[in-house]
């Protein structure tokens, strides 16, 4: 009786060590061959977008009557600012017709190579489940809305990330403040190159920079459509802030308050989308 | 005397309730609130059921059942595959090996015994998370989220007693 209860415990001990074993070797796994794993992923997702698009739809109500009661005690304050930013609005709206209309008679007469169109779909943010270490958000648009891997995810008036994972009707959005975004990027004032990578926190930060190289806080940092893995000029946010080896971004949108999302497609041919749709362990 | 299917299927039902508890607190976990900065402070809501019934139901949450849990955490939120899995392994371990220590009667001790196991927790994922990306991963954030998750465990630790006391009193 005594040996059976001590082999019971011994065999409570080996499962306990095998179930860690099993975890360090998943993660590994996960390491070296994430395609493995992406499809469960997906489809796991999948399973359970039902329930977190239930459950989030409170949560969102609830932000929503938060939200309309600041706006109420702010409305009048608000209605003079919109009125004076209006009004700047509307000169800025004839300069940018008379640019097109001149944009369009040059173009006739160089024979210029339109971009082709870009298609969006729209997504509610119904997850944002990476905590602490990741930065990601899950949207209710999947393959069969057209949503491939590599879009980039627009939100309002900017960038906020890309998408990593697709299932049928759920994709995961990377966003650039994760520690693995990645995002070729142009300094709008000086056509400087950088690298925008994110670190997990609020700001994600330039790299790659020349050290000669001139930026000021309230610079605009726009994609440079380098590797036409997004096309030129999405603004993605402005200079935050500058130190001697550090430069922050602060993004356009509030990442933390996604509701919606559009994932585009440029149709761009080639380049690393159709890269990063072959290659799936490109993340 | 025999008991019913229905007996059975109940009981079944009511022995599911601590996995279904977990799995709940999985989910809601994800709901984003729109609140500032929440979205990096989430505090690990399955961290804290699988704590409080390894140590009052270790045979309605055994450690294969904290493995599952920990695997399906990390399939929904994109994390590498493992590391969530591992960590409430681990948990289950350290609280089953020690079971004594957090049986102590007083909530306090409970609080304090939780508190080692979050830290515990931050250490692991901090490593996994370094080692796998090839570099020091801040941990601020990850600290605050020990934080928020000590000091929300003594509200969920009484819903968990509330489904305890529910569910599991006669079983």
């Amino acid at each position: 009786m005594a040996r059976l209860t001590a082999l019971k415990a011994l065999l409570q001990r080996f499962s306990f060590l095998l179930l860690v074993l099993a975890s360090i070797a998943l993660m590994m796994v996960g390491r070296v061959d994430p395609a493995l794993i992406e499809g469960t992923r997906a489809r796991v997702t999948d399973a359970f977008v039902p329930i977190l698009d239930a459950i989030s739809r409170p949560a969102a109500t609830a932000a929503h009557i938060v939200e309309t009661f600041v706006e109420v005690a702010e409305v009048h304050k608000e209605n003079k600012q919109l009125r004076l930013e209006n009004a700047r609005l509307l000169q800025w709206k004839q300069a940018a017709l008379r640019l097109e209309a001149e944009n369009n008679s040059l173009r006739s007469m160089l024979h210029y190579k339109e971009e082709p169109k870009a298609s969006f779909v729209s997504a509610r943010v119904i997850a944002a489940p990476g905590g602490a270490f990741l930065r990601d958000v899950v949207v209710t648009a999947g393959r069969r809305d057209g949503v491939r891997r590599g879009q980039a995810a627009v939100a309002g008036p900017g960038m906020v990330g890309r998408v990593v994972e697709v299932g049928e009707w759920s994709a995961r959005v990377l966003l650039i403040t994760d520690i693995n975004a990645r995002v070729p990027v142009v300094l709008d004032s000086s056509r400087q190159r950088a690298v925008l990578a994110g670190d997990n926190s609020d700001q994600p930060r330039l790299m790659y920079l020349p050290p000669d190289a001139q930026v000021a806080v309230g610079d605009r940092v726009v994609t440079s459509g380098d590797g036409r893995l997004f096309p030129a000029g999405l603004p993605i946010g402005v200079v935050a802030s500058v130190s001697d080896r550090l430069i922050k971004i602060q993004p356009m949108v509030d990442l933390g308050k996604l509701e919606h999302v559009q994932l585009v497609d440029f149709g761009l041919p080639g380049g690393l989308v159709s890269e990063a749709e072959r290659l799936s362990s490109f993340k | 005397m025999t008991i019913s299917v229905w007996q059975r299927l109940d009981l079944a039902g009511r022995s599911l309730a601590p996995v279904a508890v977990t799995v709940m607190l999985v989910l809601l976990g994800m709901v984003p609130l729109y609140l500032p900065g929440y979205d990096r402070v989430v505090p690990s809501l399955a961290l804290m059921s699988v704590y409080y019934w390894a140590i009052h139901r270790p045979d309605l949450v055994p450690p294969s059942v904290a493995f599952a849990i920990g695997l399906l955490q990390d399939m929904l939120a994109g994390t590498p595959l493992g590391v969530t899995a591992l960590v409430l392994v681990l948990c289950h371990w350290v609280v089953v090996s020690q079971r004594s220590f957090f049986l102590a009667n007083s909530f306090m001790m409970l609080w304090v015994g939780f508190g080692f196991i979050v830290l515990g927790s931050v250490w692991v994922q901090w490593l996994a998370f370094s080692v796998l990306s090839l570099r020091m991963v801040s941990l601020q954030a990850p600290l605050f989220q020990a934080l928020l998750t000590l000091a929300l465990f003594p509200m969920f630790a009484w819903f968990f007693i509330r489904v305890h006391r529910a569910f599991l009193r006669e079983l």
